[in-house]
């Protein structure tokens, strides 16, 4: 039984629930001993056995005394550690924050708890949010439960690895993660499951520790799409905390899931296929587009000519917001505290001493494009070249519905492999982050799995808000794939 | 534009993030690379284009100018590395 209850989605849980064949006491159970025994991965920075139960306990009386439930009400789920959690340490993966616990909860997860999900505990990620690979944390890499043809450790992707490693390891039903450049996208895509980026704006951002604020967006990642409908619903709404949540209602994502893609147009931009792309990606890419034409959708040939600049606009203006936001982390307030002999020796050993060295990299070239005399150079061309990247996508959304591409360039990669050079690195993120520079919503679907076993993903882009129309798209898509493959 | 070991000096001081010595010609090495491969962003013309300022075509809300919170002085503390009769502590800054 407790085996069972780890492999059901959240779709099949809830029921389960409401037919009482489990509580949401078992269900958390066989989850927290799941955890235990993958303890191995090193998905969690920080497990809250004592609280999940207490939650769990909690649904149940709920359910017992017939008091009204929420939408994913005993449903078990990890958080990224990056969402402030009210009273539970949340480190952001850096050993600035590595004893902060906030008094307050972020907007996110407190809509979660409203829903009713019990939480298991903070799952580890790279530090502050920068990487495509979970190995610059400084709770240590994250192994995917994916291993390489030879046995060896996988990379579970970045930054929101612990999360997706998680899922895929079925130690929780769903989790959160974030995604600034692709971080819930390319995770989802290495370790075989769904990662959603909606909108921006349409989930707070309030209480999430802040890389660049422009870009950072939360979102579910789940086995299935219509999980993802589901936990999306629950997370997803405006708030008055955050100047840029969208002041709009939250549609009924599941209800959207219609199975129906009939006259629905799907974008492949020509520029996405990139001079030595890798054949089985190619091909996939391929069969996505005969999935859906099957289906009844109409393929059609578009062009998104910015896209060539999208990486390096990217690594230009999210550096220049880290390094604004990251000034917070001084030794004063919270946090590490480095002595000096004076408050700039403090800052300066503090910070030295609390960022990794790819935080560090990354604030020092932010610092550097915005610095007088570069400002014009580099921080405002960027911002020049990000409005015709978001042009380029509106003028595709007028002649089709999404747009289909790859996830990634490839599949997870060994850990250690690519550490020493960062742009090999950056290159991770090339399908992702054009849609996170123009604000769009963008999922990957687990599709295939590639000569050495291990999964790839297609990801569907959708206009601003039409998350509907994108779930929709998934759902098709994920059917067809029948994606069956799963970590040994 | 490729950075000298000064200059990486000069905006780790900006940054306020002490580098080691020894750490320094990496880094000049690595911030190089990254600034030369963004610099690939000289090909596009933009002259006319408008920056993007925000990405969610939205007016910035505004709300009442009053106090929504406070009284959380011990929570406001509570994450402080040090602190004294209700103060954050820093080192002195006048002598």
């Amino acid at each position: 039984m407790t085996h069972a209850l780890t492999e059901l989605t959240i779709a099949d849980a809830r029921s389960g629930l409401a037919e009482g064949e489990f509580s949401a006491e078992e269900l958390t159970r066989a989850h927290l001993d799941a955890m235990e025994k993958a303890r191995d991965l090193n998905a969690f920075i920080g497990e809250t056995p004592e609280l999940a139960l207490a939650r769990a306990r909690q649904s149940d009386v709920r359910r017992a005394k017939g008091a009204p439930l929420g939408a994913m009400d005993g449903i078990p789920v990890a958080v990224k550690d990056l969402f402030c959690t009210e009273g539970v340490r949340t480190t952001a993966g850096s050993h600035i924050l590595d004893d902060f616990t906030p008094p307050y909860e972020s907007s996110v997860t407190a809509n979660l708890r409203a829903a009713g999900a019990v939480m298991l505990g903070k799952t580890n990620m790279d530090e502050f949010a920068m990487g495509s690979s979970n190995i610059t944390s400084y709770f240590g890499s994250v192994k995917n439960p994916w291993k390489g043809k030879d046995g060896e450790d996988l990379v579970p992707g970045g930054s929101s690895g612990g999360s997706a490693a998680a899922v895929a390891a079925r130690l929780c039903l769903g989790a959160t993660g974030t995604d600034t450049g692709g971080s819930i996208r390319q995770p989802a895509a290495f370790t075989g499951i769904v990662g959603l980026k909606p909108t921006y704006g349409r989930c707070s951002r309030w209480g999430i520790v802040a890389f660049a604020s422009s870009l950072d967006q939360a979102g579910p990642m789940t086995r299935t799409v219509r999980d993802s409908a589901i936990m999306l619903g629950a997370m997803a709404g405006h708030d008055p905390k955050d100047s840029t949540s969208a002041p709009l209602a939250v549609p009924d994502f599941e209800a959207a899931l219609s199975g129906d893609v009939r006259g629905l147009r799907v974008g492949v931009p020509k520029e996405y296929r990139l001079d030595g792309m890798n054949d089985e990606i190619a091909a996939l890419w391929r069969r996505g587009c005969d999935w859906l034409k099957d289906a009844g959708a109409e393929i059609v040939d578009i062009s998104l000519p910015t896209t060539k600049y999208a990486l390096p606009t990217y690594y230009i203006v999210a550096p220049a917001e880290a390094s604004a936001n990251l000034s917070r982390y001084d030794g004063v307030r919270y946090g590490l505290r480095v002595p000096g002999d004076s408050l700039d020796e403090m800052y300066a050993n503090t910070r030295g001493e609390g960022f990794g060295d790819e935080v560090q990299r990354r604030v020092l070239i932010g610092t550097y494009v915005l610095s007088a005399g570069y400002y014009d150079a580099y921080y405002l061309k960027a911002q020049r070249v990000r409005t015709l990247i978001a042009r380029d996508f509106r003028a595709a959304f007028e002649t089709v519905d999404v747009i289909l591409t790859p996830t990634a360039p490839s599949a997870a990669f060994a850990i250690g492999e690519k550490i020493d050079d960062p742009i090999a690195m950056y290159l991770n993120d090339v399908f992702t982050v054009p849609t996170s520079l123009a604000g769009l919503p963008g999922i990957s679907v687990p599709a295939g799995l590639d000569s050495s076993g291990l999964p790839l993903g297609l990801q569907i882009i959708g206009k601003p808000f039409d998350e509907e129309t994108l779930l929709r798209a998934a759902d098709v898509l994920e059917s067809a794939a029948e994606f069956d493959g799963r970590p040994a | 534009m490729s950075l000298d070991k000064q200059t990486v000096a000069k905006i780790a001081n900006l940054a306020r993030i002490r580098v080691a010595e020894d750490k320094l010609d990496s880094l000049t090495s690595d911030l190089s690379g990254i600034l030369a491969w963004v610099e690939q962003l000289d090909e596009l013309d933009t002259d006319g284009v408008p920056p993007m300022t925000s990405v969610a075509e939205m007016t910035l809300p505004l709300r009442e100018d009053a106090v929504t919170d406070g009284n959380c002085r011990d929570a406001v503390l509570a994450n402080a590395p040090d602190s004294e009769d209700g103060f954050f502590t820093v080192p002195k800054v006048v002598e």
